[in-house]
């Protein structure tokens, strides 16, 4: 009988502020130096007390709107306490039975994932241990620039089937992130922390198996490995009679693999308590309409329109819709005039992967060259690039650098005519019916005259070849 | 110059009148203060440490600015600090071991405010260890003595601040009220001692003990001088979520009377178990003067005040035992090494912390734990409503609830250190005050036959602080009971 993975996440998401969740000191970048973005409340100085950012807040009720999420009137603060020296008031801000938001989905590749809760804490500071293993490690440091930095912490339903899916799941909730302006989740700076916990049934069976959770995953391609090696390490373990500890993994990118880390077969007891600094906020019903209203265009509805208003293959509006930037550039540069599918096959193929954006205007102007039949697809992207380098015309470019394709048949002829000339062992194979002595031909051809138009010119080759 | 001697027994009111008529200069000022306590402290042990150099410079910014016509009520007023108030570079330790040589890199809202309207600062007093005790011997470094009896404890937790007020070692001192830690050592030691509203006055610089009770308010001689104080130091503060911005005129009608006013005298109060005949008696006399002042004295009752001592150790343990997690001898303060983290943890927090602190960290921890949070935190959550609604309920009949503040006077040093619940009993007729957020003022009510201070405690609605500090003023004047500086004998005859 086949095992049926069931997955749930928990993604962590630092929403896009400029101080931290309590106190005015600036989130910081990766990088700076140790303890660089500290004052006496984020460090947790006696005496010292919270102030909610309004900006985390706001985020977090928009990251909720975009999920359809319920946005219940009363939400508190709470203490998670336990003590570790990353953690300076001993406790942790988070929220407990009473989440800013709760039962929202998101939809990914046509089905949805429910959302179970969203809501907001502070993060902990970081230890650096001298010496490459804690065990070993003489001497350990606290970096606390992290600490009090805002996080919302989003979890689904145990929804997900697959690593693609989890993974589809964590690049479309990024996508989404970015669209509303809440979050630039990038995964590679910890602004994107996705934990995938993971658990094995038989197929047909409702109920769930033993799960863990999975840390230290820091891209999309470690995601879908780090869970494609948990469903076969977990797959090996029942397999072979054994059972599934509950417990919290580690992700070892070198060594491609996971690790166990903490055991949950003991609950740690986090004594959550109502933060009695913190009144509980009641969330302004007119303040949801207004956020609600400012909501961008969601990649959902974007891609269902690229589909429907611009003819687009499912695939491709997938692939703009998921980068509010690359759709942004598809929508103008057709406004200008330039035919849908080759503009999208441009983004797909050239802008996407070179990551640089030219005006929706330079692009037109470029495919509708190229659609003309005015240059071939290779020169295309040579003037695209000098285009986005220089911010010139592509029409210009062309024009100065002579970049005309060769359509007229006589002067191709001529060079068609040479090419044979110059091959007859090729000419010769191929009328004695090795027909891949063609590409030889059009090979030699492209060289001797790379403006010209390559349909016509085969043709007149096969024609002469007769 | 005038006669040194005298200057400690001032009110403020008086003092602020004498420096703008240059009388005598500020610095003249905290240099008497200086000299009593150099002649006193050492007995009554009010103080934990001095800060000299910020006296200093204090008070001639302070002579500085009388010079320049400045009119304010406490431009070089001696302002004494307990021990649990963070200011910039002094030593702040709440009483405990742990926090040894912690020195805070600012200054909590409170105190700058009053820095800020001219007051000195005399140095720290001493406190119960993180506020939690009655009787200030749970220092963790000294017991402080009742200038009225020094074998006597000052009441506590703020009891270092009524010594040294009472022994006019300063005019203002600022000291914290979670269960009855002002009004009660205020009582013990006859002098004026005011727990705002919860929300008055800015908690941001005060380490946390219950901070959904926590309140810093003044110990003054006069209750005028407490309503100066607690006008300077209270209002919104964008650094305390919990502060309220609500208008902040607690001087209106000070002096209206209580002709027509209603105060109440909850059964509950008057006849609680185990109050002293001595105190009782004052209070008789109390109700009977303010009636003769054109009080109307009605019968209240608070019907859930039995219950109110459990809701408030179950509640107050539970959030000490979160806010003293920050105590591990990572960052600052003590620290006892280990072999790993958490054996470091435990020898740092052993060592550091004291037996009653352990103690309800303990509680504290226990209340809140996974299956035990429902029964303990939650109810006694109830209770609280409970006893806010009690409340509510008597402030319909009522404009303002009088009682004793203590059910005893100060007691012998040592009579309760090994009996926890007896100790946790002197809180009794203040904690309800607390749990309801109510401002709250306890004035000397005259003195027992033993010549022991009593005091009366005033709780009004919450924000109606007026109303507290009229009738406390009311019975002040009525009575002619005023709080005095006491006489401490010396060792060798004679007196101080």
């Amino acid at each position: 009988m086949d095992w049926e993975v069931v997955i749930g996440m928990e993604v962590h998401v630092q929403p896009t502020t400029r101080s931290k969740m309590f106190c005015g000191c600036a989130v910081g970048r990766l990088g700076d130096p140790p303890n660089s973005n500290v004052c006496e409340i984020c460090l947790g100085m006696p005496g010292v007390l919270p102030v909610i950012n309004k900006a985390a807040v706001e985020a977090c009720l928009k990251t909720a709107l975009a999920l359809g999420c319920e946005i219940p009137r009363h939400t508190k603060f709470d203490r998670k306490n336990y003590m570790y020296p990353d953690l300076p008031k001993g406790y942790q801000v988070s929220q407990y039975d009473l989440p800013m938001s709760i039962n929202g989905f998101l939809e990914v590749d046509g089905r949805r994932v429910r959302i179970r809760r969203v809501h907001l804490e502070e993060d902990t500071g970081k230890l650096i241990h001298a010496g490459d293993k804690l065990h070993k490690a003489l001497e350990s440091f606290v970096d606390l620039n992290r600490a009090g930095v805002p996080l919302m912490e989003i979890v689904s339903e145990p929804d997900l089937r697959s690593a693609d899916e989890a993974r589809d799941y964590a690049v479309a909730l990024r996508t989404l992130l970015r669209t509303i302006g809440a979050s630039e989740a990038e995964m590679e700076k910890g602004q994107l922390r996705a934990e995938p916990n993971i658990s094995l049934r038989r197929v047909g069976s409702v109920e769930l198996g033993v799960k863990t959770e999975l840390k230290n995953i820091n891209s999309f391609r470690a995601l879908h490995r780090a869970i494609l090696y948990e469903m076969s390490r977990q797959t090996e373990v029942l397999e072979s009679g054994g059972t599934v500890v509950q417990e919290t993994r580690g992700w070892s990118e070198a060594e491609g693999r996971t690790f166990a880390q903490r055991s949950k077969e003991f609950a740690e007891d986090y004594r959550y308590l109502p933060d009695p600094d913190l009144p509980p906020l009641e969330i302004d019903a007119a303040w949801i309409e207004e956020l609600r209203r400012a909501l961008p265009e969601l990649p959902g509805a974007r891609r269902g329109r690229l589909v429907s208003q611009h003819g687009l293959p499912a695939a491709d509006a997938v692939l703009i819709a998921a980068d509010r930037e690359l759709a942004d550039l598809f929508e103008a540069s057709v406004a200008a005039g330039a035919e849908s599918k080759p503009v999208a096959n441009w983004i797909i193929g050239e802008v996407a992967p070179s990551g640089k954006i030219p005006t929706p205007e330079h692009l037109a102007d470029l495919v509708k060259l190229v659609t003309a039949g005015s240059i071939t697809r290779d020169q295309g992207r040579e003037v695209l690039m000098e285009s986005v380098e220089t911010g010139r015309l592509p029409s210009d470019i062309v024009r100065e650098h002579g970049f005309v394709q060769m359509s007229d048949e006589s002067a191709l002829q001529v060079e068609v005519e040479a090419v044979m000339a110059a091959n007859p062992r090729a000419v010769e194979d191929y009328r004695a019916g090795k027909k891949q002595a063609l590409g030889a031909l059009m090979a030699d051809l492209k060289k001797r005259a790379p403006q010209a138009n390559p349909r016509i010119a085969s043709d007149l080759l096969l024609r002469l070849l007769g | 110059m005038t006669d040194l001697t005298n200057l400690t027994e001032l009110t403020i009111k008086e003092a602020a009148r004498m420096l703008r008529l240059r009388a005598f200069s500020a610095a003249e000022l905290v240099t008497a203060h200086a000299e009593r306590i150099e002649r006193l402290d050492h007995r009554v042990k009010a103080f934990l440490r001095f800060t000299p150099e910020l006296w200093e410079k204090q008070a001639e910014e302070a002579d500085r600015r009388i010079a320049r016509g400045d009119l304010g009520p406490l431009v070089g007023i001696p302002m004494a600090v307990k021990d649990v108030l963070c200011v910039r570079g002094v030593e702040a330790t709440a009483g405990s071991r742990i926090l040894s040589g912690f020195k805070p890199p600012y200054t909590g809202t409170a105190v700058s405010r009053l820095f800020a309207a001219g007051a000195v600062m005399l140095g720290v007093t001493n406190c119960d260890e993180f506020a939690m005790g009655s009787s200030t011997e749970n220092s963790g470094y000294h017991p402080t003595h009742n200038p009225w009896d020094l074998d006597r404890v000052p009441g506590g937790s703020s009891g270092g601040s009524a010594a040294a007020v009472a022994a006019g070692e300063a005019m203002i001192a600022l000291g914290t009220d979670t269960g009855g830690s002002i009004r009660q050592p205020a009582a013990l030691c006859g002098v004026v001692g005011m727990k705002p509203t919860y929300g008055r006055v800015s908690r941001y610089g005060l380490i946390a003990f219950a901070s959904s009770l926590d309140q810093i308010g003044p110990f003054t001689r006069s209750v005028e001088d407490a309503a100066v104080v607690l006008e300077a130091m209270a209002g919104h503060d964008p650094l305390d979520a919990t502060s309220s911005n609500r208008p902040n005129d607690v001087l209106h009608d000070f002096d209206a009377g209580v002709k027509g006013l209603r105060l109440g005298v909850p059964r509950e109060y008057y006849d609680v178990e185990g109050i002293e005949p001595g105190v009782k008696a004052a209070i008789d006399k109390a109700i009977k003067s303010l009636r003769e002042a054109g009080a109307e004295i009605v019968d209240v009752t608070l019907p859930h005040t039995d219950y109110g001592l459990a809701a408030y150790y179950i509640i107050a343990p539970a959030e000490c035992s979160s806010n003293l997690a920050r105590f591990d001898g990572v960052r600052y303060g003590f620290c006892q090494d280990g072999q790993n983290i958490t054996e470091s943890y435990e020898r740092t927090r052993r060592k550091g912390f004291g037996t009653e602190v352990r103690r309800r960290v303990m509680l504290g921890t226990y209340a809140l734990s996974s299956g035990y949070y429902d029964a303990y935190y939650l109810k006694a959550q109830k209770v609280r409503t409970l006893i806010k609604r009690d409340f509510d309920t008597a402030f319909e009949k009522c404009d303002a609830i009088i009682s004793a503040t203590s059910p005893t006077v100060a007691f012998p040093i040592g009579s309760k250190t090994q009996d926890p619940l007896s100790m946790y009993l002197c809180d009794v007729l203040t904690l309800g005050g607390n749990l309801a957020g109510l401002p709250g003022i306890s004035v000397p009510c005259g003195m027992t036959e033993e010549r022991l201070p009593v005091g009366l405690q005033v709780l009004a609605p919450q924000w109606r602080e007026d109303v507290a500090l009229r009738v406390a003023r009311a019975y002040e004047v009525a009575s002619g009971v005023k709080a005095e500086v006491a006489s401490i004998p010396s060792p060798l005859g004679g007196e101080g």
